[in-house]
């Protein structure tokens, strides 16, 4: 095990969020706790945006409720490798529904960011993608280089889903860039940018 | 009216449409029924606190649900309640409760014997239905408390409604 090694990835997370969410207003976006939640928050907090600061292994699940309810909207999860291990089943129950409108990405450091840079199991032999596969999603693809990024923003972005990228970023301690922690006000900001103004009387 | 039948009038009367489960005996023919109502979409979950980000997620996006599961799944969900109590997010459970009546599997016993006040504990609201004609009005009331009160709510129904399990003994 090369416990270094994610240290020299060449992806840079703040960067390939930007690539992620800049590219459409009207993208429905969960991300987990904690990196990704101010990782889409750096590239600019958004009413569409749902942070989670809590509810580790959720996100997917979330995303997937998301795409249930919200069949014409394109939703997408942004989430981090221990976040997704700690939800593994929920790839299961997503490849089982087969939601066309989700798509699902994790930024993989190979560490827990929040409680200090330890290593996850995927600084090892676990291959979240190849979990993914397995689970039954019809795209499940790793992405390590700015190429490799560029040529599956489409379909990360638009392509019939589930479909699940990892995308393996660099391990780097960066500033915090909160959201509001707010539950309430996420929620109802949430839904009154996607139902308008009554759903949240 | 069989008790999961007043389980499911009140969930089409409360517009539900999306009821999230671990497959249980208890709840066999309430998921069938949801499975065949071509008016609710149904999850099957690989965990019960998967459900309920689910169910959370599904209210951000204007679509009601209920989990459906076993006292021992209650267990599983106490960390992802924490999502539903700080957003505000409905949630209304259905639990078939072991432990409690005839029980033959001493390893039901730990969750089944507590969990109305472990789910008390996590803000849950609970009612308990011993009898099959306090099951539709209780249902009714628990999907009334999480989505007109927006609340944490859960029907427990007694392990006396269900068959007894013998393991063929």
């Amino acid at each position: 095990m090369d416990t270094k090694r994610s240290e020299s990835y060449a992806l840079r997370r703040r960067d390939v969020v930007k690539r992620l969410t800049g590219a459409n207003d009207e993208l429905l976006i969960v991300a987990g706790l904690g990196s990704t939640a101010w990782d889409i928050t750096s590239a600019g907090d958004r009413d569409l945006n749902f942070p989670l600061w809590g509810a580790m292994g959720g996100a997917i699940s979330m995303g997937l409720g998301l795409a249930l309810a919200q069949p014409d909207r394109r939703v997408l999860v942004i989430t981090g490798d221990g976040e997704t291990l700690m939800g593994l089943g929920s790839l299961a129950t997503v490849a089982l529904q087969s939601p066309e409108n989700l798509s699902v990405c994790t930024f993989d450091n190979e560490r827990y960011g929040e409680t200090g840079m330890q290593f996850t199991h995927t600084s090892g032999q676990t291959d979240l993608a190849g979990v993914a596969a397995a689970c039954g999603f019809p795209t499940a693809v790793t992405i390590r280089t700015e190429e490799e990024l560029s040529a599956a923003l489409p379909t990360i972005l638009q392509a019939p889903g589930p479909v699940y990228h990892v995308i393996k970023v660099r391990a780097e301690k960066l500033d915090f860039v909160l959201p509001p922690k707010d539950g309430v006000h996420l929620k109802n900001r949430f839904r009154q940018a996607l139902l308008g103004g009554a759903a949240i009387r | 009216m069989d008790w999961w039948k007043q389980i499911h009038a009140a969930l089409k009367h409360a517009h539900v449409g999306l009821v999230v489960y671990v497959p249980d005996a208890g709840h066999a023919s309430l998921i069938e029924a949801c499975n065949s109502d071509n008016s609710m979409q149904t999850v099957a979950l690989t965990t019960e606190e998967e459900g309920i980000a689910v169910l959370s997620g599904a209210w951000l996006g204007d679509l009601r649900g209920v989990l459906l599961m076993q006292s021992s799944g209650v267990g599983n969900c106490i960390n992802m309640l924490s999502l539903a109590k700080t957003c505000q997010f409905p949630l209304p459970m259905f639990v078939t409760m072991r432990g409690q009546w005839h029980e033959f599997n001493p390893w039901q016993n730990p969750m089944g014997q507590t969990t109305d006040q472990q789910l008390r504990t996590a803000s849950v609201q609970t009612l308990t239905a011993t009898q099959p004609e306090e099951v539709g009005p209780m249902a009714a009331a628990t999907l009334d408390q999480a989505f007109t009160a927006g609340g944490m709510s859960a029907l427990l129904l007694h392990q006396r409604l269900m068959p007894v399990k013998t393991f063929g003994k």
